[in-house]
């Protein structure tokens, strides 16, 4: 098992026909991604990759049965997108634009609220790098080359960061059941602690890697849900220990603002929860063998 | 991106805060004209720069005469400020802000912020203005009030009602803070903004509420549909080279090491610093050339890099997704041939998809690249490179 996808979920694009919607709608179905179904206004009818195209998410629901969609739309209606796709009954929503307005997110979590909780699409991004399950499926945009399919969830706020670690697993014999890229933004629509949730779960995972950065409450509120809620080994890093206060480190959410926000900080309170914090980025890799083995 | 306190009050004023008169001033003679045309018999000049701390650093000065005005405004003027959040060098004073004052009553506090926790807006008030926040929290934790703002709806009057009252405020008093919340609300929410701080909020003996220092920050992703904050960017107060990265759209924040770094996403980029910190060194800059790492993305960022006299060596480490590392490979040799890099040690370490190809590519430039396999093994010869140079 994994999480989140696998090769039968059903995926619809968002943006199919742009440049960078087209170029990784391509990789996804490469990669065994069961891409069903593409949306751009305007180009409903035409077929894309082999897949047909809709105008609407509706109409692309109801024609395809997609359950997951991945949004290549440009920031300023990107919301939108994502508002679309909920209403239209899309469960998992992967938003991979970077550049929406922090107000428009806070919007779409909103809008969210409106469908009961069993019926609340889950959504992943934006300004993240996607979701994979090795050998199974990919909805995003990462070379899925570097992944092995295993045992080790790995959620990721940083999309090269988490590229590092996968491959820093391969190279040690290591896979992954499924990595997601929860996003560099100060508002996304899932944290750590929803995925972690569903790693519980899922047999298939033996441990996780969680990988976070400065700024913001999300590693820290996930570190004390782990202590008193979740059965299996947990690995953290906090990417940002060098970073001055006030500054933002490209991720429009990595800046230190608050008490709590810096690596340090985090670290400790990872450490104090009882998390095995790698000891730097080149050993996430190791940590994470070496919590296995003594598992 | 971050506004002058004058700006902040054009923006508030508009939105229905009431602010004492004033005016932004250029040049000393520009200073005291203000002064005669807003009138009264005390007034405040106030350094314009991008953060606070101003008062206790100088940059706020009291005036009773026109005289006094001028000299303020030359005292000021053209000088770098240095507050407890400029850094050392301080930020240059180019603009002052000539304000009546009018003895007030009152300090009060009155910020909003996102918060990234309930994912909606805080409004935070407190009786105790005129000091930061942080304080305020330490001294007096009870005494901080909040409201949060329903996104669906926007925030209520009487939420606004509730907080002016228990800020102690006489009726007279609270429908001009109402007045005020409300006005403020709306200026945080339609213009984008991240942050909005008065402070402090004050109250005057009739029961006038105002304004009297204001800070805001807006959101740079929504910058594209708030033309008029764009418009009010002032590039000075921001380091030359961090504005000549964003006019490459890459990411730079300048810092104080001797390793300089180029780097793709900017989660690597994080850890590539913090590595080099492990490995005994200390990163000159943080540097996101973007998921691209186009040829002449990395061109442009060494300009960048190397333009830190500080830099004494150079690191590169791009993990390659999409982008194949022979193409990136391809880009850092034409980079170093066409900027001529001589005399600083280069490290490069690529990863990702063909990996070998690059290395090749690299390998056969006939230029002196220390290549790296892993990201230790980088930062430590990057490291080591700066040891060995020095």
């Amino acid at each position: 098992m994994s999480i989140l996808i696998d090769e039968k979920t059903p995926i619809l694009v968002q943006g199919i026909t742009g440049d960078k919607g087209s170029f990784h709608t391509k990789e996804m179905i490469d990669y065994g991604s069961n891409v069903v179904a593409g949306v751009t206004p305007g180009k409903g009818g035409k077929t894309h990759h082999g897949v047909p195209v809709f105008n609407t998410v509706r109409e692309a629901v109801r024609e395809t049965g997609a359950q997951a969609s991945i949004t290549f739309v440009a920031p300023a209606f990107c919301a939108d997108a994502i508002m679309e796709a909920a209403d239209s009954g899309v469960r998992l929503i992967c938003s991979i634009t970077d550049g929406i307005p922090a107000q428009d997110m806070m919007r779409v979590k909103r809008y969210f609220l409106r469908f009961p909780k069993d019926r609340r699409p889950m959504m992943v991004g934006p300004n993240c790098a996607g979701i994979i399950s090795p050998g199974k499926a990919m909805l995003g945009i990462m070379p899925g080359h570097i992944y092995k399919q295993g045992a080790v969830g790995l959620i990721s706020r940083s999309g090269t960061l988490g590229y590092e670690a996968a491959s820093q697993l391969k190279a040690l014999g290591l896979g992954i059941s499924t990595s997601v890229g929860i996003g560099g933004d100060p508002i996304n629509g899932s944290s750590f602690l929803d995925h972690l949730v569903l790693f519980d779960k899922d047999p298939e995972t033996k441990a996780v890697l969680i990988i976070g950065e400065i700024g913001g409450p999300q590693e820290a509120e996930a570190s004390a849900w782990i202590k008193e809620n979740f059965s299996k080994p947990v690995i953290g890093f906090v990417a940002g220990l060098t970073a001055p206060k006030g500054r933002r480190m490209g991720h429009a959410g990595a800046i230190i603002s608050a008490s709590g926000d810096s690596a340090a900080e985090k670290t400790e309170i990872m450490k104090s929860y009882g998390l095995t914090v790698a000891p730097s980025p080149a050993e996430f890799g190791s940590t994470v063998a070496k919590v296995l083995q003594s598992a | 991106m971050d506004v002058h306190e004058y700006q902040a009050k054009e923006i508030l004023a508009s939105h229905g805060v009431d602010i004492p008169p004033g005016t932004v001033a250029f040049s000393p003679d520009q200073a005291v004209y203000a002064a005669t045309e807003l009138g009264g018999s005390h007034w405040v000049v106030k350094a314009q720069i991008h953060a606070g701390a101003r008062g206790k650093a100088g940059g706020v000065k009291l005036c009773r005469t026109y005289h006094e005005v001028q000299q303020a405004a030359r005292d000021l003027l053209g000088k770098r400020l240095v507050t407890g959040q400029t850094g050392p060098e301080g930020k240059p004073v180019q603009r002052v802000y000539v304000e009546v004052a009018d003895p007030f009553e009152r300090e009060l506090y009155l910020g909003y912020v996102l918060d990234r926790k309930l994912e909606r807006v805080r409004v935070i008030a407190s009786k105790h203005g005129g000091m930061e926040i942080e304080e305020i929290a330490k001294n007096t934790p009870d005494e901080l009030l909040q409201v949060i703002v329903e996104p669906a709806v926007g925030l209520q009057q009487f939420q606004a009602r509730e907080l002016a009252f228990q800020l102690g405020l006489n009726i007279k008093q609270v429908s001009r803070a109402v007045k005020t919340i409300m006005g403020a609300y709306r200026a945080f929410r339609d213009n984008d903004a991240t942050m909005l701080e008065i402070n402090p909020l004050v109250v005057t003996k009739d029961d006038k509420v105002l304004a009297l220092d204001a800070k805001m920050s807006f959101d740079d992703n929504a910058l594209f549909r708030r033309r008029n904050i764009v418009d009010m960017n002032d590039p000075s107060q921001s380091d030359p080279r961090e504005a000549q990265a964003a006019e490459h759209s890459l990411n730079y924040i300048g810092l104080d090491g001797e390793i300089g770094c180029i780097v793709n996403g900017a989660g690597l980029a994080m850890a590539t610093m913090d590595m080099i910190k492990h490995a005994g060194g200390n990163p000159a800059n943080f540097l996101d050339v973007g998921g691209g790492a186009s040829p002449e993305r990395v061109a442009t960022a060494f300009r960048l890099v190397l333009s830190d006299r500080r830099v004494k060596v150079v690191l590169v480490n791009i993990f390659a997704g999409i982008n194949r590392c022979d193409w990136v490979a391809q880009g850092v040799v034409d980079a170093v041939r066409a900027e001529k890099i001589e005399g600083v040690p280069l490290v490069v370490r690529l990863a990702g998809t063909n990996v070998e190809a690059g290395k090749k590519i690299i390998a056969e430039s006939g230029i002196p690249i220390i290549q790296a396999d892993t990201l230790a093994e980088a930062a430590e010869k990057a490291v080591a490179a700066y040891k060995g140079a020095k």
